[in-house]
């Protein structure tokens, strides 16, 4: 099933039309999408480097995520929020951008890094929440994590980059991997 | 010679001509830009939160300066050594551009306020309303600084 049907509607509602076509509301959430980077993505690198073992060593991981982690989810209203309408004032372009599908794939992928430290990593948390350098598996969800969003924030800047959009001439697979939707030749 | 062509000189060095003539040169040094920025904001917010009496409450606001301090200089070399290249590759279009000229502006108040003022004030555990007034005011600074960032892309 494709999704384009809708993200073509979605491109011909009024609000759509009027966001993609503003002079100033784009730009605007836009900067808001990438200031909203220091807060979450800052947040997110500096409870994964306590994680990894190579900073704040003296507070307890329970400590950073207890005081740190609500201004994450702070960042994540403001990158959701302002992520949505940047997807609904470009619906088709974005939804056929090779880059906005890497980072959707790498978006399940953090959640389920989240999941995986939050079910089977801090399970023993008590043993070693106070270790300056906590064991290897909590480590390696850290690393896991920073590269994540690492890989999220550089797709992210790339789908504004047209390189491999449906309309200019592309290779099979990037027109596979975009779902460019190719007409054919009769 | 003035300082437009200055700048124009400064375009057609080495560097700017390289990141020019590359497709893909400009997008990739602007990407570690960016996470260079995500790094920067975690390394000065441990520090303003704390300030303002969120975040690390707990914890002695000397203690909290010494752990974000190296990553914070890690983020400044990143943003340096990113943004200049950047800066060398369209130096003609940064000089007409008004948002360039705010961020070279804020980027020393924020550099200067930072190392001079909040960091051996906050060592010296101010008194709770002083915090707070460093804290909003290093918030302040750099959101200058990255928001005029972020807007000469779409100026000029």
């Amino acid at each position: 099933m494709s999704l384009l049907p809708f993200c073509e509607w979605l491109a011909s509602t009024q609000w759509s039309i009027a966001l993609h076509e503003s002079l100033y509301a784009y730009p605007l959430i836009e900067s808001s999408h990438v200031l909203g980077l220091l807060l979450f993505a800052g947040t997110i690198a500096m409870v994964d480097l306590r994680l990894l073992g190579v900073a704040f060593k003296a507070v307890p991981v329970s400590e950073m995520n207890a005081r740190i982690l609500p201004w994450t989810i702070v960042g994540a209203v403001v990158m959701i929020g302002t992520g949505i309408l940047l997807f609904y004032a470009i619906p088709v372009r974005t939804y056929q951008s090779v880059w906005f599908r890497a980072k959707v794939i790498f978006l399940i992928a953090a959640a389920v890094n989240v999941w995986i430290f939050h079910k089977r990593v801090s399970r023993n948390r008590e043993r070693w929440d106070a270790a300056p350098k906590p064991p290897l598996n909590a480590r390696v969800t850290a690393a896991t994590s920073l590269a994540l969003w690492a890989g999220i924030i550089v797709f992210g800047r790339m789908i504004a980059y047209n390189w491999f959009d449906c309309y200019r001439p592309q290779s099979n697979f990037v027109q596979w991997l975009a779902g460019c939707v190719v007409e054919a030749s009769a | 010679m003035t300082w437009v062509e200055r700048f124009d000189a400064l375009e057609r060095g080495p560097v700017g001509m390289a990141i020019r003539e590359s497709l893909w040169l400009f997008p990739a040094i602007e990407a570690v830009h960016l996470l260079g920025l995500a790094l920067l904001g975690g390394a000065v917010l441990m520090v303003d939160l704390r300030l303002l009496g969120m975040g690390l409450r707990g914890r002695a606001l000397n203690l909290v300066v010494a752990d974000a301090r190296p990553w914070l200089l890690i983020a400044i070399g990143v943003m340096l050594a990113t943004g200049i290249p950047l800066f060398l590759s369209e130096a003609v279009k940064c000089f007409y551009n008004f948002s360039f000229w705010v961020k070279m502006i804020a980027l020393p108040i924020a550099l200067v306020f930072t190392f001079a003022v909040k960091h051996p004030l906050a060592r010296r555990n101010p008194p709770r309303a002083a915090a707070a007034l460093l804290g909003v005011a290093s918030i302040g600074v750099w959101f200058t600084v990255a928001a005029a960032g972020r807007w000469i892309g779409f100026s000029g």
